[in-house]
């Protein structure tokens, strides 16, 4: 073929404008990033000090607080104490199984919160749940509370160490290995502090999950005042006698807190498993 | 001394068979193949990280052929390096030492020794972030010297270095060889490498490994 240039060079091919496909982009994400920032600003707005300290000033809402903060603080230990181990033996090891376990582990997380509560209530219901129950009361009571928020929260955090200890290349555990370590040694002298950014993103996400727990703390611990009462089942309780203000500063308490663990979390941790678990 | 004899080693889906070489006491040798020829899968066997399918390896003598990576007593470069991010220079240099519970005292003198030897004393405080390719080659070294293991283990470690400090780290590595008497077995696939440092040669050849003259070199 011959590409010699022509004596009429062929029409020149122009592409079409970019900006209508990047408007399109800009103003579609623009939709919900407005839906969020809005309704945000409606709490704060709908809000006065005034509201706040009010409700602040109930013993009932000061005994939420403080049972959110415990349960939650208490949750997320527990869910790091398991989900490191586990995510680090799923990482780390092939086996027969680890599929089954790898899909067990995301039930939690697509599973309706409600029945998450009705399958708690059902497990302590059971033969070896009721031996538990005689030992140490569990439902309708503040276990009941730390149980319910860490069946959900526990999976989050392991889908975080998952990816974190993927991210980390085993070869330097293996050359760990060849200078004297054990596994064991390996793991917590190489391992351990390279998952630190990790775990703080876990922790904090495991924390905001249980700040937000409602429905199987609902079913499983129920909404007794000064017992199994969280922040969640204050906002509930406040609404259903019609106290709207109380809920609402409830509410802008929750979405402070939260706030400040996303900040924790984009701060200090990893960002690529809050995008890519949330 | 290092000996392998018939081993038949395994790498997932790739294999090496009928390997036998000795590099004996003391002795620097160098084994040369094509990437992807198995050099790589015949080094990590001898620290213990591959599967062995039959064959023996005996270092000194003492027959490790199932033994675990960390009871060998074999110091391992690899490619990558692999440094621990959150360890300082001479947390790297005491890691070995560490482990293995020697005094306190100990492991700050052979730390010293061996940052002196390696010229990297001015580095012991520092992390590893921001340092050059040659500094991380001595870090490497000298952690896995620390132990004073009876073999070392290099798989192209200087493959990423630019040509005037890959000449420095020729220079040192036979400092290193000379005062420590270590036998070593370095893996690359640079001529120029294995005529600067080769005692004994290997070359890979169809997943096996023959000794050859190191007058092929110049061939």
């Amino acid at each position: 073929m011959n590409h010699a240039p022509t004596a009429t060079p062929p029409a020149a091919h122009r592409p079409g404008p970019d900006w209508p496909f990047i408007l399109g982009l800009g103003l579609l994400s623009s939709v919900y990033i407005i839906l969020i920032v809005a309704m945000l600003v409606a709490d704060a707005t709908f809000t006065t000090p005034g509201h706040l300290l009010h409700a602040l000033a109930s013993p009932e809402i000061r005994f939420s607080v403080r049972l959110s903060l415990l349960s939650c603080t208490l949750t997320t230990l527990l869910s790091l104490w398991v989900s490191v181990p586990t995510a680090y033996l799923m990482s780390r090891f092939r086996f027969p199984g680890r599929r089954l376990m790898d899909a067990v582990l995301d039930i939690p997380i697509v599973l309706p919160p409600l029945v998450v509560g009705i399958s708690l209530l059902i497990l302590f219901q059971t033969p070896v749940g009721k031996m538990i129950e005689r030992l140490i009361p569990i439902t309708y009571a503040l276990p009941s509370v730390v149980i319910a928020q860490f069946a959900v929260a526990c999976a989050f955090s392991v889908r975080t160490m998952l990816v974190t200890f993927d991210q980390i290349s085993p070869r330097r555990e293996i050359v760990a290995l060849t200078l004297g370590c054990n596994r064991s040694q390996a793991f917590w002298r190489v391992a351990f502090p390279e998952a630190r950014r990790g775990m703080l993103t876990a922790a904090t996400l495991a924390w905001a999950r249980s700040l937000g727990e409602f429905g199987p703390i609902l079913v499983f611990s129920g909404a007794t005042r000064f017992r199994t009462e969280v922040l969640p089942t204050t906002v509930f309780l406040e609404l259903s006698v019609g106290n709207l203000e109380a809920a609402v500063a409830v509410s802008l308490l929750m979405i402070l807190a939260a706030l400040a663990v996303l900040g924790i979390a984009r701060v200090f941790g990893l960002r690529a498993p809050l995008e890519r678990v949330l | 001394m290092i000996e392998v004899e018939q081993l038949h080693a395994r790498a997932g889906e790739f294999s090496i068979r009928d390997v036998t070489l000795t590099v004996p006491r003391g002795c620097y040798g160098v084994l040369m193949g094509r990437t992807g020829s198995g050099k790589t899968t015949l080094l990590e066997a001898i620290c213990g990280l591959r599967q062995i399918v039959s064959g023996r390896i005996r270092i000194g003598g003492r027959d490790i052929t199932h033994l675990k990576p960390g009871e060998r007593g074999i110091g391992l470069v690899p490619q990558d390096l692999a440094l621990f991010p959150t360890m300082t220079v001479r947390e790297h240099l005491a890691f070995a030492l560490e482990i293995r519970r020697e005094p306190r005292q100990a492991i700050e003198d052979r730390v010293d020794e061996l940052a002196g030897l390696l010229g990297i004393a001015h580095l012991l405080d520092r992390g590893t972030a921001g340092l050059s390719g040659g500094e991380s080659q001595r870090i490497a070294l000298g952690r896995a010297l620390a132990f004073r293991p009876g073999v070392l283990l290099l798989d192209e470690p200087l493959s990423a270095l630019d040509e005037t400090t890959r000449e420095e780290m020729h220079a040192l590595l036979r400092e290193v060889q000379r005062s420590t008497r270590v036998t070593t077995l370095h893996v690359t696939h640079s001529r120029a490498e294995a005529r600067a440092l080769a005692e004994k040669l290997f070359l890979v050849e169809n997943a096996t490994v023959r000794e050859a003259a190191l007058q092929e070199l110049s061939a």
